[in-house]
């Protein structure tokens, strides 16, 4: 049993608000919904499953009553900013086991301008709540263990910014459009060593939907073919206390299935949209994925080589969550539509990556420094 | 030295209770499965390696050092350290660096176990030795 090829994306929107104070969440939510719909060529009749994560309001339950759906698959899988990536995977499943034939997944909130749901603790809660785990400082951690085993800089992590930034400049939407430097970005404030204001993604509303279909249904409709074709997912945590290793993410257990699942490896994707909720996280996600060997992502990623059309990986060319968009603190949904963005050949002429047919999605969720799910998707265009 | 900022006092449940009221003594414990001999943190009443039901409490010297820091300077009560610890007994765990210069941690530091006071139960923190 495979999911390769059994299922299709054949609607995205990313919402193009990044500051929406006049709207609700649910809102947002339809919004988004009603935008990937329509990119397909589909109705809300069509839509046979749903998913959604933390963000919905009130969970997969009131959420679709909300959107006036009747569904015989539901979802509601919970890993943070990689529910969605880890949705896309299940999916695939529902669709090739013929539970659904049309899947919507959305993702929506505002961090900006209203209430973020609580943070939800598990067992760890009286053993950890108290030292104030935040995202800056969980990441921190990794970043500062990564620097101590390898000798990776500031410097490198720098060049994850200095990319995005590059990409940005062409998309009208993203949060920060200026082209930042280095020196820009190791120059601004610290914020939780070693990371500094610029290694850190952007906080914005807005929201993203997928549609996922079946091969069938794909080949009806009238936009480019893209298809999964190998999924992976896993989680990662401090274990009980044993062989503590902040240096590797899930990605070790996400990337691998997925890659064989596909058949092809890190060498063969013309595009990588990789979670870039601070700039160490990409660098750790590169190496797990085995795009370079583990300790040498600072290299690999300096000197431009994530900059479309300059270095050999053209990566998260919307401008990623360091500077386009991270819709309520999670940027899972918009790797993939960046992915699908490439793979159609839609992404801004300015970092489109020619001949596009390959391309892979990897994000994290959670808090990579002390426990978080992770997700790999391997997408083709057919 | 200051018990300033005022810490949130564990909610506890069956499973731990017996580590917070050894807190109240001045005491840190771990967890040791009989079956596998595995020391774990924070407690289970399940071993979460070998799932055995034989976890036994230990104390431990609460003595071991710094695995990684991050020092947090945007926070609305004032800079902290979070980081993880490795004791000696072997699970590594997170916490907080306190009573020290939080600008000068260092990753293999030598650090030691000390109770900070709540509304209810003490918590550990650890701050570095010598």
């Amino acid at each position: 049993m495979t999911i390769k090829n059994k299922a299709y994306i054949a609607g995205i929107y990313e919402h193009p608000t990044r500051h929406a104070p006049d709207k609700s969440t649910a809102q947002l939510h339809a919004e988004c919904a009603k935008g990937a719909l329509d990119d397909a060529g589909l109705t809300k009749a069509d839509v046979d499953g749903y998913f959604c994560a933390g963000d919905a309001p009130g969970g997969v339950m009131p959420m679709a009553d909300y959107l006036g759906l009747k569904l015989r698959h539901l979802d509601s899988t919970e890993t943070g900013g990689c529910s969605y990536i880890i949705a896309l995977g299940h999916a695939a499943e529902a669709i090739a086991a013929g539970k659904c034939s049309v899947a919507l997944i959305t993702l929506a909130g505002k961090p900006r301008t209203g209430p973020m749901p609580p943070r939800a603790y598990g067992p760890e809660m009286d053993f950890e709540m108290a030292y104030g785990p935040t995202t800056h400082n969980a990441y921190g951690m990794c970043a500062m263990r990564h620097m101590h085993d390898f000798g990776t800089t500031s410097e490198q992590l720098a060049w994850v910014k200095v990319a995005a930034s590059h990409h940005a400049q062409y998309n009208p939407h993203a949060m920060l459009r200026d082209v930042v430097t280095v020196e820009d970005v190791v120059n601004s404030p610290m914020i939780s060593d070693p990371l500094h204001r610029l290694d850190c993604c952007v906080v914005s509303d807005g929201g993203g939907a997928l549609i996922v279909t079946t091969p069938e249904i794909a080949k009806s409709l009238k936009r480019p073919l893209v298809r999964l074709t190998g999924h992976g997912e896993s989680n990662k945590g401090p274990n009980g206390g044993r062989n503590l290793d902040l240096t590797y993410s899930a990605a070790v257990w996400s990337g691998p299935p997925a890659f064989a699942e596909a058949g092809v490896t890190p060498k063969d994707m013309k595009y990588a949209s990789i979670y870039d909720s601070f700039t160490i996280t990409v660098v750790i996600q590169l190496e797990d994925l085995g795009f370079c060997k583990k300790g040498d992502g600072g290299k690999f990623v300096a000197d431009g080589n994530l900059i479309s059309g300059v270095g050999k990986l053209p990566w998260n060319t919307d401008g990623g969550g360091l500077c386009n968009n991270h819709p309520i603190n999670r940027g899972g949904i918009t790797k993939i539509i960046e992915a699908v963005r490439q793979l159609r050949g839609e992404a801004h002429p300015k970092v489109q990556v020619p001949n596009c047919d390959l391309a892979v999605v990897h994000g994290t969720g959670g808090l990579l420094g002390v426990r978080h799910a992770a997700s790999t998707a391997i997408l083709e265009r057919v | 030295m200051t018990d300033k900022p005022k810490y949130p006092a564990p909610v506890t449940n069956p499973e731990t209770a017996h580590f917070w009221e050894a807190a109240k003594q001045g005491k840190f414990l771990i967890k040791r499965c009989k079956a596998c001999g595995e020391p774990h943190y924070f407690p289970r009443s399940i071993c979460p390696f070998c799932f055995s039901d034989k976890t036994e409490w230990e104390e431990s010297k609460g003595e071991g050092e710094i695995y990684s820091y991050s020092l947090m300077r945007k926070s609305p009560t004032g800079p902290y350290a979070m980081g993880y610890v490795t004791l000696d007994e072997g699970p590594s765990l997170l916490t907080n660096f306190v009573d020290c210069d939080l600008t000068a941690l260092k990753i293999g530091q030598r650090v030691k176990v000390v109770f900070k006071p709540t509304d209810g139960a003490p918590l550990p923190f650890f701050t570095p030795v010598g």
